[in-house]
Protein backbone atom coordinates (compact mmCIF):
# COMPACT_ATOMS: atom_id res chain seq x y z
CA UNK A 1 0.00 0.00 0.00
CA UNK A 2 1.28 3.45 -0.84
CA UNK A 3 2.35 5.40 2.24
CA UNK A 4 1.53 8.87 3.40
CA UNK A 5 4.54 11.13 3.13
CA UNK A 6 6.19 13.34 5.75
CA UNK A 7 8.04 16.24 4.18
CA UNK A 8 10.29 18.77 5.92
CA UNK A 9 10.61 22.12 4.17
CA UNK A 10 13.88 24.07 4.26
CA UNK A 11 13.89 27.77 3.47
CA UNK A 12 17.23 28.72 2.00
CA UNK A 13 18.61 32.23 1.71
CA UNK A 14 22.09 33.05 0.42
CA UNK A 15 23.08 29.44 0.77
CA UNK A 16 21.96 28.96 4.36
CA UNK A 17 18.85 27.48 5.93
CA UNK A 18 16.84 30.20 7.65
CA UNK A 19 13.91 30.20 10.08
CA UNK A 20 16.19 28.99 12.78
CA UNK A 21 17.07 25.43 13.37
CA UNK A 22 17.80 23.88 16.70
CA UNK A 23 19.42 20.50 16.58
CA UNK A 24 21.81 18.68 18.75
CA UNK A 25 24.49 16.71 17.03
CA UNK A 26 24.76 18.79 13.91
CA UNK A 27 27.95 20.73 13.41
CA UNK A 28 26.37 23.35 11.22
CA UNK A 29 22.62 23.60 11.64
CA UNK A 30 22.22 26.09 8.84
CA UNK A 31 24.02 24.01 6.24
CA UNK A 32 21.39 22.80 3.76
CA UNK A 33 23.51 19.77 2.92
CA UNK A 34 23.94 18.66 6.53
CA UNK A 35 20.28 19.23 7.34
CA UNK A 36 19.14 17.40 4.24
CA UNK A 37 21.29 14.44 5.18
CA UNK A 38 19.99 14.55 8.74
CA UNK A 39 16.37 14.49 7.58
CA UNK A 40 17.02 11.81 5.01
CA UNK A 41 18.64 9.63 7.69
CA UNK A 42 15.63 10.29 9.97
CA UNK A 43 13.24 8.87 7.42
CA UNK A 44 11.86 11.99 5.76
CA UNK A 45 10.03 10.80 2.63
CA UNK A 46 10.89 13.79 0.53
CA UNK A 47 12.49 17.20 0.97
CA UNK A 48 11.35 20.61 -0.16
CA UNK A 49 13.91 23.34 -0.70
CA UNK A 50 12.52 26.80 -0.92
CA UNK A 51 14.76 29.51 -2.31
CA UNK A 52 13.89 32.80 -0.65
CA UNK A 53 16.90 34.61 -2.06
CA UNK A 54 16.24 37.83 -3.91
CA UNK A 55 19.61 38.35 -5.61
CA UNK A 56 21.14 36.67 -8.63
CA UNK A 57 24.21 35.75 -6.56
CA UNK A 58 22.01 34.06 -3.99
CA UNK A 59 20.21 32.19 -6.74
CA UNK A 60 23.46 30.86 -8.18
CA UNK A 61 24.56 29.80 -4.73
CA UNK A 62 21.23 28.03 -4.21
CA UNK A 63 21.74 26.09 -7.41
CA UNK A 64 25.23 25.01 -6.34
CA UNK A 65 23.89 23.85 -3.01
CA UNK A 66 21.07 21.95 -4.64
CA UNK A 67 23.63 20.01 -6.69
CA UNK A 68 25.54 19.23 -3.53
CA UNK A 69 22.36 18.02 -1.78
CA UNK A 70 21.38 15.89 -4.76
CA UNK A 71 24.83 14.30 -4.74
CA UNK A 72 24.48 13.46 -1.07
CA UNK A 73 20.95 12.22 -0.48
CA UNK A 74 18.78 9.91 -2.55
CA UNK A 75 15.16 10.71 -1.81
CA UNK A 76 12.86 12.91 -3.91
CA UNK A 77 13.71 16.61 -3.91
CA UNK A 78 11.25 19.37 -4.66
CA UNK A 79 12.45 22.89 -5.30
CA UNK A 80 10.45 26.08 -5.11
CA UNK A 81 11.00 29.81 -4.93
CA UNK A 82 11.87 32.10 -7.78
CA UNK A 83 10.48 29.77 -10.45
CA UNK A 84 9.13 32.06 -13.16
CA UNK A 85 10.26 30.61 -16.48
CA UNK A 86 11.06 27.34 -18.20
CA UNK A 87 14.73 28.27 -17.81
CA UNK A 88 14.20 28.24 -14.05
CA UNK A 89 12.78 24.73 -14.32
CA UNK A 90 15.74 23.70 -16.39
CA UNK A 91 18.23 25.23 -13.97
CA UNK A 92 16.99 23.31 -10.91
CA UNK A 93 16.18 20.05 -12.70
CA UNK A 94 19.74 19.89 -14.03
CA UNK A 95 20.94 20.11 -10.43
CA UNK A 96 19.01 17.03 -9.41
CA UNK A 97 15.57 18.34 -8.41
CA UNK A 98 12.79 15.86 -9.15
CA UNK A 99 9.87 18.25 -8.92
CA UNK A 100 9.55 21.99 -9.25
CA UNK A 101 7.03 23.95 -7.30
CA UNK A 102 5.55 27.12 -8.79
CA UNK A 103 3.57 29.75 -6.96
CA UNK A 104 3.74 33.42 -7.92
CA UNK A 105 5.32 32.46 -11.24
CA UNK A 106 2.13 30.65 -12.24
CA UNK A 107 0.00 33.59 -11.13
CA UNK A 108 2.03 36.01 -13.24
CA UNK A 109 2.18 33.65 -16.21
CA UNK A 110 -0.71 31.18 -16.33
CA UNK A 111 0.89 29.34 -19.28
CA UNK A 112 3.93 28.37 -17.20
CA UNK A 113 2.30 25.27 -15.70
CA UNK A 114 1.10 24.06 -19.09
CA UNK A 115 4.42 24.66 -20.82
CA UNK A 116 6.45 23.05 -18.04
CA UNK A 117 4.17 20.00 -17.83
CA UNK A 118 4.42 19.54 -21.58
CA UNK A 119 8.21 19.69 -21.51
CA UNK A 120 9.02 17.86 -18.28
CA UNK A 121 5.91 15.82 -17.54
CA UNK A 122 3.04 16.40 -15.11
CA UNK A 123 4.82 14.56 -12.30
CA UNK A 124 7.47 17.25 -12.34
CA UNK A 125 5.19 20.25 -11.85
CA UNK A 126 3.84 21.12 -8.42
CA UNK A 127 1.42 23.99 -7.94
CA UNK A 128 1.95 25.62 -4.58
CA UNK A 129 -0.87 27.89 -3.46
CA UNK A 130 -0.96 30.29 -0.52
CA UNK A 131 -4.62 30.55 0.39
CA UNK A 132 -6.50 32.69 2.89
CA UNK A 133 -10.14 33.26 3.71
CA UNK A 134 -11.38 36.72 2.79
CA UNK A 135 -15.02 37.40 3.69
CA UNK A 136 -15.65 33.67 3.77
CA UNK A 137 -14.11 32.97 0.36
CA UNK A 138 -10.82 31.14 -0.25
CA UNK A 139 -8.52 33.56 -2.09
CA UNK A 140 -5.12 32.98 -3.67
CA UNK A 141 -2.37 35.21 -2.33
CA UNK A 142 0.84 36.07 -4.11
CA UNK A 143 4.27 37.35 -3.10
CA UNK A 144 4.73 35.08 -0.13
CA UNK A 145 1.19 35.64 1.11
CA UNK A 146 1.34 39.44 1.12
CA UNK A 147 -0.85 40.24 -1.87
CA UNK A 148 -4.45 39.19 -2.47
CA UNK A 149 -4.81 38.27 -6.13
CA UNK A 150 -8.60 38.29 -5.83
CA UNK A 151 -8.75 34.85 -7.48
CA UNK A 152 -10.97 32.19 -5.95
CA UNK A 153 -8.57 29.51 -4.77
CA UNK A 154 -10.30 26.22 -5.53
CA UNK A 155 -11.02 27.07 -9.15
CA UNK A 156 -7.49 28.43 -9.54
CA UNK A 157 -5.97 25.20 -8.23
CA UNK A 158 -8.26 23.12 -10.41
CA UNK A 159 -7.24 25.14 -13.45
CA UNK A 160 -3.55 24.56 -12.68
CA UNK A 161 -4.19 20.81 -12.40
CA UNK A 162 -6.12 20.87 -15.68
CA UNK A 163 -3.08 22.60 -17.19
CA UNK A 164 -0.83 19.77 -16.07
CA UNK A 165 0.23 20.29 -12.46
CA UNK A 166 0.82 16.81 -11.03
CA UNK A 167 0.67 17.70 -7.37
CA UNK A 168 -0.75 20.44 -5.16
CA UNK A 169 0.82 21.97 -2.07
CA UNK A 170 -1.86 23.84 -0.17
CA UNK A 171 -0.52 26.31 2.33
CA UNK A 172 -3.22 27.84 4.47
CA UNK A 173 -2.20 31.33 5.52
CA UNK A 174 -4.97 31.20 8.13
CA UNK A 175 -3.39 28.31 10.02
CA UNK A 176 0.28 28.88 9.12
CA UNK A 177 2.40 29.61 12.17
CA UNK A 178 -0.52 29.16 14.57
CA UNK A 179 0.44 25.55 15.39
CA UNK A 180 -3.16 24.55 16.09
CA UNK A 181 -3.44 22.00 13.31
CA UNK A 182 -3.79 21.86 9.56
CA UNK A 183 -6.63 23.66 7.80
CA UNK A 184 -8.92 20.67 7.35
CA UNK A 185 -11.80 22.58 5.83
CA UNK A 186 -9.63 24.17 3.15
CA UNK A 187 -7.81 20.91 2.43
CA UNK A 188 -11.09 19.04 2.10
CA UNK A 189 -12.28 21.54 -0.48
CA UNK A 190 -9.09 21.05 -2.52
CA UNK A 191 -9.15 17.24 -2.22
CA UNK A 192 -12.70 17.22 -3.59
CA UNK A 193 -11.70 19.44 -6.50
CA UNK A 194 -8.62 17.64 -7.85
CA UNK A 195 -7.50 14.07 -8.47
CA UNK A 196 -3.75 14.56 -8.07
CA UNK A 197 -1.80 14.23 -4.79
CA UNK A 198 -2.47 16.97 -2.24
CA UNK A 199 0.18 18.03 0.27
CA UNK A 200 -1.00 19.79 3.41
CA UNK A 201 1.05 22.71 4.66
CA UNK A 202 0.59 25.25 7.41
CA UNK A 203 -0.47 24.72 10.98
CA UNK A 204 1.26 21.59 12.23
CA UNK A 205 2.02 22.00 15.92
CA UNK A 206 2.16 18.45 17.22
CA UNK A 207 2.08 14.79 16.24
CA UNK A 208 -1.66 14.79 16.96
CA UNK A 209 -2.17 17.30 14.16
CA UNK A 210 -0.74 14.83 11.63
CA UNK A 211 -2.88 12.00 13.03
CA UNK A 212 -5.99 14.18 12.72
CA UNK A 213 -4.99 15.25 9.22
CA UNK A 214 -4.61 11.76 7.78
CA UNK A 215 -7.53 10.26 9.69
CA UNK A 216 -9.98 13.03 8.83
CA UNK A 217 -8.91 13.48 5.23
CA UNK A 218 -7.85 10.20 3.60
CA UNK A 219 -7.45 12.13 0.34
CA UNK A 220 -4.44 14.04 1.66
CA UNK A 221 -1.20 12.37 0.56
CA UNK A 222 1.44 14.18 2.57
CA UNK A 223 2.06 16.56 5.43
CA UNK A 224 4.65 19.29 5.12
CA UNK A 225 6.13 21.32 7.94
CA UNK A 226 9.19 23.36 8.74
CA UNK A 227 9.73 24.78 12.20
CA UNK A 228 8.33 21.92 14.30
CA UNK A 229 10.87 19.65 12.66
CA UNK A 230 13.70 22.18 12.68
CA UNK A 231 13.26 22.93 16.37
CA UNK A 232 12.95 19.29 17.29
CA UNK A 233 9.44 19.74 18.71
CA UNK A 234 8.43 16.78 16.61
CA UNK A 235 11.05 14.19 15.65
CA UNK A 236 10.31 12.52 12.32
CA UNK A 237 11.01 8.93 13.45
CA UNK A 238 8.65 9.38 16.44
CA UNK A 239 6.01 10.95 14.23
CA UNK A 240 6.14 8.17 11.67
CA UNK A 241 6.03 5.47 14.34
CA UNK A 242 3.02 7.16 15.96
CA UNK A 243 1.18 7.45 12.64
CA UNK A 244 1.92 3.80 11.85
CA UNK A 245 0.55 2.82 15.28
CA UNK A 246 -2.61 4.73 14.40
CA UNK A 247 -2.98 2.59 11.30
CA UNK A 248 -1.75 5.13 8.78
CA UNK A 249 0.51 3.60 6.12
CA UNK A 250 4.08 4.79 6.67
CA UNK A 251 7.53 3.91 5.41
CA UNK A 252 9.41 3.00 8.58
CA UNK B 1 32.59 0.11 -15.59
CA UNK B 2 28.88 0.95 -15.52
CA UNK B 3 27.52 2.88 -18.48
CA UNK B 4 24.35 4.98 -18.23
CA UNK B 5 22.79 5.29 -21.67
CA UNK B 6 22.35 8.97 -22.52
CA UNK B 7 19.87 9.33 -25.36
CA UNK B 8 18.58 12.79 -24.58
CA UNK B 9 15.75 11.85 -22.28
CA UNK B 10 15.55 13.31 -18.81
CA UNK B 11 18.16 14.18 -16.37
CA UNK B 12 20.80 11.71 -15.38
CA UNK B 13 22.38 13.71 -12.57
CA UNK B 14 20.70 11.82 -9.72
CA UNK B 15 21.27 8.41 -11.26
CA UNK B 16 24.94 9.11 -11.82
CA UNK B 17 25.26 10.54 -8.30
CA UNK B 18 23.70 7.43 -6.79
CA UNK B 19 26.23 5.21 -8.55
CA UNK B 20 29.05 7.49 -7.46
CA UNK B 21 27.71 7.14 -3.91
CA UNK B 22 28.09 3.36 -3.95
CA UNK B 23 31.60 3.68 -5.34
CA UNK B 24 30.82 2.40 -8.83
CA UNK B 25 32.96 3.37 -11.79
CA UNK B 26 30.25 5.08 -13.82
CA UNK B 27 30.05 6.97 -17.09
CA UNK B 28 27.16 8.69 -18.81
CA UNK B 29 27.51 7.99 -22.49
CA UNK B 30 25.92 8.09 -25.89
CA UNK B 31 28.91 6.34 -27.51
CA UNK B 32 28.47 2.87 -28.92
CA UNK B 33 32.08 1.92 -28.10
CA UNK B 34 31.65 2.84 -24.45
CA UNK B 35 28.50 0.74 -24.16
CA UNK B 36 30.26 -2.16 -25.85
CA UNK B 37 33.18 -2.01 -23.42
CA UNK B 38 31.07 -1.45 -20.28
CA UNK B 39 30.55 -4.27 -17.79
CA UNK B 40 27.02 -3.15 -16.93
CA UNK B 41 24.47 -1.01 -18.76
CA UNK B 42 21.81 1.17 -17.16
CA UNK B 43 18.91 2.29 -19.32
CA UNK B 44 17.10 5.23 -17.69
CA UNK B 45 14.01 7.02 -18.98
CA UNK B 46 11.31 9.50 -18.09
CA UNK B 47 8.46 11.03 -20.03
CA UNK B 48 6.41 9.45 -22.77
CA UNK B 49 7.17 6.00 -24.20
CA UNK B 50 6.89 6.91 -27.87
CA UNK B 51 9.13 9.94 -27.58
CA UNK B 52 11.77 8.05 -25.58
CA UNK B 53 11.72 4.98 -27.83
CA UNK B 54 12.06 7.19 -30.91
CA UNK B 55 14.99 9.05 -29.40
CA UNK B 56 16.73 5.81 -28.44
CA UNK B 57 16.27 4.49 -31.99
CA UNK B 58 17.43 7.77 -33.51
CA UNK B 59 20.76 7.35 -31.70
CA UNK B 60 21.09 3.78 -32.93
CA UNK B 61 21.84 2.76 -29.35
CA UNK B 62 18.73 0.55 -29.19
CA UNK B 63 20.54 -1.96 -31.39
CA UNK B 64 23.65 -1.81 -29.21
CA UNK B 65 21.66 -2.31 -26.00
CA UNK B 66 19.79 -5.27 -27.50
CA UNK B 67 22.95 -6.91 -28.83
CA UNK B 68 24.89 -6.47 -25.62
CA UNK B 69 22.00 -7.76 -23.52
CA UNK B 70 21.55 -10.79 -25.78
CA UNK B 71 25.27 -11.45 -25.47
CA UNK B 72 24.83 -11.68 -21.71
CA UNK B 73 25.85 -8.24 -20.44
CA UNK B 74 23.91 -7.20 -17.33
CA UNK B 75 21.31 -4.55 -18.19
CA UNK B 76 19.05 -2.63 -15.82
CA UNK B 77 16.16 -0.53 -17.11
CA UNK B 78 14.73 2.06 -14.75
CA UNK B 79 11.17 3.44 -14.86
CA UNK B 80 10.47 4.16 -18.53
CA UNK B 81 13.78 2.44 -19.30
CA UNK B 82 12.28 -0.69 -17.73
CA UNK B 83 9.08 -0.35 -19.73
CA UNK B 84 11.13 -0.18 -22.93
CA UNK B 85 12.55 -3.65 -22.26
CA UNK B 86 9.17 -5.16 -23.15
CA UNK B 87 7.66 -6.05 -26.51
CA UNK B 88 5.35 -3.09 -26.73
CA UNK B 89 3.55 -0.29 -24.93
CA UNK B 90 0.02 1.02 -25.25
CA UNK B 91 0.83 4.52 -24.02
CA UNK B 92 -1.01 6.81 -26.48
CA UNK B 93 -1.18 4.28 -29.28
CA UNK B 94 0.85 1.14 -29.75
CA UNK B 95 4.63 1.31 -29.81
CA UNK B 96 7.32 -1.32 -30.11
CA UNK B 97 9.81 -1.78 -27.29
CA UNK B 98 13.16 -3.54 -27.29
CA UNK B 99 11.61 -6.98 -26.96
CA UNK B 100 14.10 -8.22 -24.36
CA UNK B 101 11.39 -9.33 -21.93
CA UNK B 102 8.04 -10.79 -23.05
CA UNK B 103 5.09 -8.67 -22.01
CA UNK B 104 3.50 -5.32 -22.65
CA UNK B 105 3.03 -1.98 -20.95
CA UNK B 106 -0.50 -0.80 -20.28
CA UNK B 107 -2.25 1.90 -18.20
CA UNK B 108 -2.49 1.10 -14.50
CA UNK B 109 -6.05 2.45 -14.77
CA UNK B 110 -6.97 -0.92 -16.30
CA UNK B 111 -6.20 -2.69 -13.05
CA UNK B 112 -6.74 -0.34 -10.13
CA UNK B 113 -9.97 1.01 -8.59
CA UNK B 114 -11.09 4.32 -10.07
CA UNK B 115 -10.84 6.21 -6.78
CA UNK B 116 -7.04 5.85 -6.66
CA UNK B 117 -4.91 8.66 -7.98
CA UNK B 118 -2.94 8.32 -11.20
CA UNK B 119 0.02 8.45 -11.46
CA UNK B 120 0.97 6.44 -8.43
CA UNK B 121 3.39 8.84 -6.75
CA UNK B 122 5.14 7.88 -3.56
CA UNK B 123 6.70 5.13 -1.48
CA UNK B 124 5.29 1.65 -1.75
CA UNK B 125 6.38 -1.77 -0.53
CA UNK B 126 7.94 -4.51 -2.64
CA UNK B 127 6.44 -8.00 -2.53
CA UNK B 128 9.04 -10.47 -3.74
CA UNK B 129 8.32 -13.28 -6.15
CA UNK B 130 11.00 -15.82 -5.30
CA UNK B 131 14.57 -14.61 -4.99
CA UNK B 132 16.62 -12.38 -7.24
CA UNK B 133 20.28 -11.35 -7.23
CA UNK B 134 18.99 -7.78 -7.52
CA UNK B 135 17.48 -8.03 -4.05
CA UNK B 136 20.33 -9.70 -2.21
CA UNK B 137 20.81 -6.71 0.12
CA UNK B 138 17.15 -5.85 0.74
CA UNK B 139 14.12 -7.64 2.14
CA UNK B 140 10.56 -8.33 1.19
CA UNK B 141 8.38 -5.39 2.28
CA UNK B 142 11.07 -2.73 1.84
CA UNK B 143 9.82 0.56 0.44
CA UNK B 144 10.83 2.18 -2.84
CA UNK B 145 9.74 5.33 -4.63
CA UNK B 146 7.34 5.12 -7.58
CA UNK B 147 6.11 7.65 -10.14
CA UNK B 148 4.15 5.97 -12.93
CA UNK B 149 0.86 5.79 -14.81
CA UNK B 150 1.70 2.65 -16.82
CA UNK B 151 2.90 -0.77 -15.77
CA UNK B 152 4.18 -3.98 -17.33
CA UNK B 153 1.51 -6.67 -17.72
CA UNK B 154 1.32 -10.20 -19.13
CA UNK B 155 4.87 -10.79 -17.94
CA UNK B 156 4.25 -13.06 -14.92
CA UNK B 157 7.22 -15.35 -15.52
CA UNK B 158 9.64 -12.38 -15.36
CA UNK B 159 8.20 -10.60 -12.30
CA UNK B 160 10.58 -10.59 -9.32
CA UNK B 161 8.55 -8.11 -7.26
CA UNK B 162 5.21 -6.40 -7.38
CA UNK B 163 3.56 -3.68 -5.31
CA UNK B 164 0.02 -3.20 -4.09
CA UNK B 165 -1.79 -0.09 -5.30
CA UNK B 166 -5.41 -1.16 -5.34
CA UNK B 167 -4.13 -4.12 -7.38
CA UNK B 168 -0.75 -5.79 -7.65
CA UNK B 169 1.38 -3.93 -10.19
CA UNK B 170 4.70 -5.08 -11.63
CA UNK B 171 7.51 -3.42 -9.67
CA UNK B 172 10.59 -5.27 -10.90
CA UNK B 173 11.40 -7.88 -13.52
CA UNK B 174 14.31 -10.10 -14.46
CA UNK B 175 15.08 -12.43 -17.30
CA UNK B 176 18.55 -13.91 -17.09
CA UNK B 177 20.93 -10.91 -17.25
CA UNK B 178 18.21 -8.34 -18.04
CA UNK B 179 16.62 -6.50 -15.10
CA UNK B 180 14.06 -3.75 -14.78
CA UNK B 181 12.72 -1.55 -11.96
CA UNK B 182 9.49 0.38 -12.36
CA UNK B 183 10.44 2.46 -9.30
CA UNK B 184 13.39 4.82 -8.98
CA UNK B 185 16.24 3.17 -7.06
CA UNK B 186 18.19 6.44 -7.25
CA UNK B 187 15.38 8.09 -5.24
CA UNK B 188 14.63 5.23 -2.88
CA UNK B 189 17.12 5.99 -0.12
CA UNK B 190 19.37 3.22 1.26
CA UNK B 191 17.09 0.50 -0.16
CA UNK B 192 17.50 1.90 -3.66
CA UNK B 193 21.26 2.20 -3.32
CA UNK B 194 21.38 -1.41 -2.12
CA UNK B 195 19.56 -2.51 -5.28
CA UNK B 196 22.00 -0.59 -7.47
CA UNK B 197 24.92 -2.09 -5.58
CA UNK B 198 23.54 -5.59 -6.13
CA UNK B 199 23.18 -4.85 -9.83
CA UNK B 200 26.74 -3.60 -10.31
CA UNK B 201 28.01 -6.62 -8.39
CA UNK B 202 25.98 -9.00 -10.55
CA UNK B 203 28.10 -10.99 -12.96
CA UNK B 204 26.91 -12.89 -15.96
CA UNK B 205 26.85 -16.60 -15.49
CA UNK B 206 29.36 -18.90 -17.15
Amino acid sequence: MITKRIIPCLDVKNGRVVKGVNFLGLNDVSSPVELAKYYSDCGADELVFYDITASAEGRALFTDILCEVARTIFIPLTVGGGINTLDDFDRVLKCGADKVSVNSGAIRNPDLVYEAAKRYGNQCVVISADVKRVDGVFRVFAKGGRENTGMEAISWIRRCVDNGAGEVVLNSIDTDGVKQGFDLEMLDAVCRAVDVPVIASGGAGSMDDFVTLFKTLPGVDAGLAASIFHFGEVAIPDLKRRLADEGIPMRL
Amino acid sequence: MVAIVDYGVGNLFSLKSSLDAIGADVVVTSEEDVLRSADHILLPGVGAFEDAANKLRATGLDRVVIEEARAGKPLLGICLGMQMLFDKSYEYGEHAGLGLIPGEVRPIAEKIPSDLKIPQIGWNALRFHGTSPLFKYIKDGDYVYFVHSYAAMDCEESVIADTEYGAYLTAAVARDNVFGCQFHPEKSGPVGLAILRAFVEYKREG
